[in-house]
């Protein structure tokens, strides 16, 4: 057992941070919202990096690199609040060519879940940007293409990093996978989403850490007072707890297996065990965030809403916090 | 990155879990709460089948008769004593995770001779005589005086907390022997044999209802222990206490927080016993989401702890680490009360066992949870050391 990241996933996550730092700041997050935001040269050079096709198979066109060092890397692209459908494009990547190298891109929307199949209306993120939708559920995975999805794109999305639009009608398509596939995928795409989660709260953190100790008032910096370093030493401690738990489902994904009797290994219930955890972590870190703030963190011009808004939607992908507390629940009843 | 047991702990896990499955079943039942002697006997016992073993002071250097094991080896060690019900370290607690290492650390030879054989094979129990009724989280203002005299240090004040005090044989006392030095550097830690006159306990009775902790009054007589008895160099306390958090992996709550897992599943199995439509049972969704969030929590701190050691392969867990844990786990404690308060409900009205129901396990484990947010750094402390220590956050004066 060696549950901490070796030298090269620490060159991996730096690599991926410099990429984000110069191609992916935070302005272009602020443009992406708006009509023709969509940066297709920059997507280009995020798939060229490989975190499209990490993790997919060597005969499907990707790098069958395992799953954790794609959490280590997602979790890096949710820190710094990189736009576009990341899951989506990764979950596609294997399946749908050029996806991979980022000239096809992909939307997804999962079907599964009681929220799914619901009486709302279907809000499907990005495919606005998309050439392709993928549609997962537990029959399998249907590939369509974008122009023959009855849509609207909302003029209005929650997030404004994230285009949404309202899916009228969504035709049968082909199967491009089976039930097994998509079960593999949707499994993948909720602890991916739970690394973008995680990342998120680390960053509102180090957002909310570096606001405390400039921001003065009562003559000192604010960070000097406990009733703030209180909840700033709590987002920290979630950002941790987080992070653990999501690294722990990527490597249950990759050794297939409990390690000995521990029940918590189990992929799904380590899948899900993650997404109560990031779920939480990300949007109560992102509230403290704005909090410890003050005013500015309710403008529109500080960042701090972006992390919150981003944390909510990702936080209803591929899973939910309370269905995953569910699936927890389930799998402890069956421990004898 | 990876979870599966390297060959070695493999092999140490395997034969482990043998030992375990042939030792267990000869235990006689574990002993009611209160009753001292009958604990200290129970855990004698056990204590010296570990040793005969060779699992005694399993995180120990074997030059001091422990076994040297590794941490991730500690840790297997653990998660198998927890997995097979296996009794948990109890009244030598102190002896083997604190006064034994401390002793290693800056005991003189002739204390390591002495002292570690017996805490290994169980034969000394030690208590922990540190916090004083006005020296809680600010322990280095504790004010109990040792004043040299020949050959010996008369000792006067006042202890408390001190768990397994009644049955100890020897106590981890600091002590303050210049008071006019600032506060950190006036302290010593000595060795004070329980059976020394004038050493009086006085059991101190928890919102549990048990005799968890006493008090010790060393001011009634003059209480006399030998400067031989010194463990470090006067006035260098401070250090020497706190010498024994390098032999720390962040490990001193995973086995009850393994042990919680376990009453995780079985207020499960209780839930799903129970009849649709009662509010109470497994079809009420809320409950689940709730049982799923405190399991999803332990989860979390296994893998947390996981982390914590691989990042202390080379040394002690660093502070981000332990404390993330501590945090986490008192806040995830609370939770699992809440839970088991709501799955009893109006059962919870009795303490004890009733009908059916282990009431008196179940209720103190709501109850536990008071104690894990306040005992070994409070909630606050703990806060204050992430946010200064790992955050960078300046200090509040």
């Amino acid at each position: 057992m060696h549950f901490e990241i070796d030298d090269d996933q620490r060159d991996l996550i730096e690599g991926v941070r410099d990429f984000c730092d110069k191609r992916f700041p935070i302005q272009v997050a602020r443009a992406f919202g708006a009509t023709g935001g969509f940066d297709r040269a920059a997507w280009r050079d995020l798939a060229a990096l490989g975190v499209l096709a990490m993790t997919a198979g060597e005969g499907d066109g990707g790098l069958a690199m395992p799953v954790a060092d794609a959490g280590l890397v997602f979790g890096e692209l949710g820190r710094a609040l990189v736009p576009g459908p990341l899951i989506a494009c990764h979950l596609a990547a294997g399946l749908v060519d050029g996806v991979a190298e980022g000239t096809t891109v992909a939307a997804a929307v999962d079907l599964t879940g009681a929220a799914r199949g619901g009486p709302g209306p279907l809000l499907v993120e990005h495919l606005r940007d998309a050439d392709v939708l993928l549609a997962l559920d537990t029959t399998g995975v249907r590939v369509l293409r974008t122009a023959e999805v009855d849509h609207e794109v909302l003029h209005d999305p929650f997030d404004p990093t994230t285009p949404v639009s309202l899916v009228r009608e969504l035709p049968d398509g082909d199967l491009a996978a089976g039930p097994e596939q998509a079960a593999r995928l949707l499994r993948l795409g909720s602890v991916l989403t739970s690394s973008l989660l995680a990342g998120n709260a680390d960053r509102t953190t180090r957002l909310a850490v570096d606001y405390a100790k400039q921001r003065e008032q009562f003559g000192r910096p604010v960070g000097s007072f406990q009733a703030v370093k209180h909840l700033l030493a709590d987002m920290f401690v979630r950002a941790e707890v987080s992070r653990a738990a999501v690294d722990a489902a990527a490597v249950a994904i990759d050794e297939e297996e409990p390690v000995g009797d521990d029940p918590s290994a189990t992929v799904n219930r380590a899948a899900a065990s993650a997404r109560v955890l990031a779920g939480r972590a990300a949007l109560d870190n992102a509230r403290s965030c704005i909090q410890v703030h003050g005013g500015m963190g309710f403008t529109w011009e500080v960042d701090a809403h972006l992390y919150l808004k981003r944390a909510w939607i990702l936080s209803t992908s591929f899973g939910s916090v309370d269905l995953a507390a569910e699936a927890v629940a389930d799998h402890v009843a069956l421990e004898s | 990155m990876h979870l599966r047991d390297s060959p070695p702990d493999h092999a140490f896990r395997t034969a482990l879990r043998g030992w375990l499955a042939d030792t267990l079943p000869s235990l006689p039942p574990a002993p009611a709460p209160d009753d001292w002697p009958a604990r200290r006997a129970y855990d004698a016992r056990w204590q010296r089948l570990l040793f005969e073993a060779g699992y005694a002071g399993i995180h120990w250097p074997r030059e001091f008769g422990g076994r040297g094991a590794s941490p991730t080896e500690q840790l297997v060690f653990l998660e198998e004593t927890a997995l097979a019900g296996a009794p948990d370290t109890d009244l030598n607690f102190v002896a083997l995770l604190h006064a034994g290492p401390t002793l290693i650390m800056e005991g003189t030879r002739e204390q390591q001779q002495f002292h570690l054989p017996r805490i290994l094979r169980g034969e000394s129990v030690w208590c922990q005589g540190f916090s004083e009724p006005g020296a809680g989280s600010d322990l280095a203002s504790l004010r109990t005086r040792a004043v040299r005299d020949g050959d010996h240090y008369v000792v006067t004040g006042q202890k408390i907390w001190t768990s397994g005090a009644e049955i100890a044989d020897y106590c981890e006392l600091l002590v303050r022997t210049d008071p006019d030095a600032p506060k950190h550097q006036g302290i010593s830690w000595l060795i004070l044999p329980m059976a020394t006159p004038g050493v009086e306990v006085r059991p101190l009775r928890t919102m549990q209802g048990g005799r968890d902790f006493a008090e010790l009054f060393l001011d009634r007589v003059r209480v006399r222990v030998p400067a031989a008895n010194l463990v470090g160099a006067e006035n260098d306390g401070w250090r020497v206490a706190m010498v024994t958090f390098g032999f720390e992996r962040g490990t001193a709550f995973v086995r009850e927080m393994l042990d919680a897992r376990r009453l995780v599943v079985e207020v499960a199995q209780l839930v799903r016993s129970r009849p649709p439509g009662s509010g109470l049972g497994w079809d009420d969704a809320g409950l689940r989401r709730e049982i799923g969030v405190v399991a999803a929590e332990l989860d979390a701190l296994w893998a947390l702890t996981k982390r914590n050691v691989s990042r202390a392969q080379d040394g002690p867990v660093p502070v981000a680490g332990g404390s993330a844990f501590k945090l986490f786990y008192g806040e995830a404690r609370h939770h699992l009360g809440d839970v088991v308060m709501r799955v009893l409900d109006r059962a919870a009205l009795s303490a004890g066992d009733v009908a059916g129901l282990p009431n008196s396990r179940l209720v103190d484990a709501m109850t536990h949870g008071y104690a894990v947010n306040i005992a070994a750094g409070t909630t606050q402390i703990q806060r204050n050391i992430v946010a200064e220590r790992v955050l960078g956050l300046p200090k509040e004066r």
